[in-house]
């Protein structure tokens, strides 16, 4: 015999189903008059935010290649000096007029989801050294059974991806791609693949 | 919360036999929706240990009673009275406080109130379905609505999705979001659901079905149902890498 050890086990999940607008972007699903707003749409800036200014727009593919139309977005970023806006931020202090949170269903006709934000500072790796700047990126629609975790750099800074600690220990370097969103002026396109040639890695954060 | 210290360990790794498998061909939608390679592991930066945190000011005051939140003044949702409380606690069993809950379900009938829905069962004009709440000190949560009814869904010809009330969670950091769905005791349907089967082990469905609780029952008005929600735990302070240097 030992000492047990007690812990519980995470709640599984289950699916965000077809209708995750109701619950999380109510409006958007033609529910109104019981939140003013949705909760994390809109711009992220304001005024006053710092940074450089961008908008984050793409698609989520199915394996036929079929944007989907039932996902839900949600995107967490560091501000433009590489804060988070958290408690769990020991580092510094974030913006004050930047959440750095924020959630996108896809267009109901197109799929399209659009972000306008900041593009994020640099944030240390655990042991120390800079990670390039990214969006982390949460996935969530009917027929995905588990939250898909991804992220998104930017094709602009190429010298910080080649130093980025988790994009130099991709093993297979023809899927690094697949998380540099794009930029051309102030948009960056960033779409997601569920499956094929082109599959998005996903991680296991 | 507002003296205990700011918490900056990773998160214990996500036990993925427990969860579903992203490809359950029982659920024919996750076909084409599965990614089919490897996730690469990432032990836990400041970009996943770190998350949002809402304030009370952005809920409003029946923002937590679906009952009534949608409904004409003195008009109330028709269905079965409940309420649903519980605790949003970690692997370790610490209550999480603050933590933003989501949640939405369709009305008695079965029937959602959403653009695409198509199930033939009416709309109830007083009840909308979303409601959402921000969890106490110790975790603790509650929220009042009427009993979902269970729903035809085009999956087979004839599968059912049992009385279910979907749930968004978030905890501290963003690593913990979760996503879940609540069943009810007792309810036949849950163990013939595609949805529910692709959750491979049977205890972890058992603990997505809340318990009728007489003793928290409200006489002459609801009865109550408690669902515990438990996020991933986080990695004691004393076990921290500290190469950091914060």
């Amino acid at each position: 015999m030992v000492q047990p050890l007690t812990y519980f086990k995470e709640s599984a999940s289950q699916t965000a189903g077809p209708y995750v607008h109701i619950g999380c972007t109510p409006n958007f699903s033609g529910i109104t008059g019981v939140y003013e707003t949705d909760l994390g749409s809109g711009s992220m800036v304001n005024d006053k935010t710092r940074g450089e200014r961008i908008t984050i727009r793409g698609f989520v593919y199915d394996g036929a290649m079929t944007p989907l139309k039932d996902a839900l977005i949600e995107i967490w970023q560091a501000d433009a000096d590489g804060f988070y806006n958290s408690p769990s931020e020991t580092r510094g202090k974030a913006d004050p007029n930047f959440l750095g949170w924020a959630r996108c269903p896809g267009d109901m006709q197109t799929g399209e989801f659009v972000f306008e934000t900041i593009k994020p500072g640099r944030v240390p790796f655990r042991d120390g050294r800079l990670m390039a700047p990214h969006v982390t990126f949460w996935i969530v629609a009917r027929g995905i059974n588990l939250g898909l975790n991804t992220r998104m750099y930017f094709s602009d800074e190429e010298q910080a991806n080649a130093e980025d600690p988790i994009l130099s220990r991709i093993e297979h370097r023809v899927r690094v791609p697949t998380l540099i969103g794009k930029r051309e002026g102030d948009t960056v396109t960033f779409n997601i693949y569920l499956q094929g040639e082109n599959e998005t890695i996903f991680f296991d954060i | 919360m507002k003296n205990a210290p700011p918490e900056t360990t990773p998160f214990f790794p996500r036990d993925r036999e427990w969860h579903p498998p992203a490809f359950t061909p029982g659920y024919k939608t996750s076909v084409l929706r599965s990614p089919q390679r490897a996730l690469i592991s990432l032990e836990g930066t400041k970009s996943e240990i770190t998350g949002p945190v809402f304030g009370h000011n952005i809920l409003g005051e029946f923002d937590n009673d679906l009952i009534v939140n949608f409904a004409k003044p003195g008009e109330m949702a028709i269905g079965e009275r409940i309420m649903v409380y519980g605790r949003v606690l970690d692997e370790r069993g610490v209550g999480i406080p603050g933590a933003l809950v989501e949640f939405w379900q369709a009305n008695a009938g079965g029937r959602y109130r959403h653009k695409k829905e198509t199930y033939l069962a009416p709309l109830d004009p007083n009840f909308g379905g979303c409601g959402r709440t921000i969890t106490d000190e110790n975790g603790g949560y509650f929220f009042k609505t009427i009993k979902p009814g269970p729903y035809p869904w085009p999956n087979g010809v004839n599968d059912w999705r049992p009385a279910h009330i979907h749930f968004s969670v978030f905890g501290h950091g963003f690593a913990q979001r979760l996503i879940t769905q609540m069943y009810f005791e007792g309810d036949p349907m849950i163990w013939i659901c595609p949805i529910v089967k692709t959750i491979p082990d049977e205890n972890a469905i058992k603990g997505l079905i809340a318990a009728l609780d007489m003793n928290n029952t409200i006489p002459h008005d609801m009865r109550a149902y408690k669902f515990d929600i438990i996020l991933r735990g986080r990695r004691s302070t004393f076990f921290e890498n500290r190469k950091e240097g914060n």
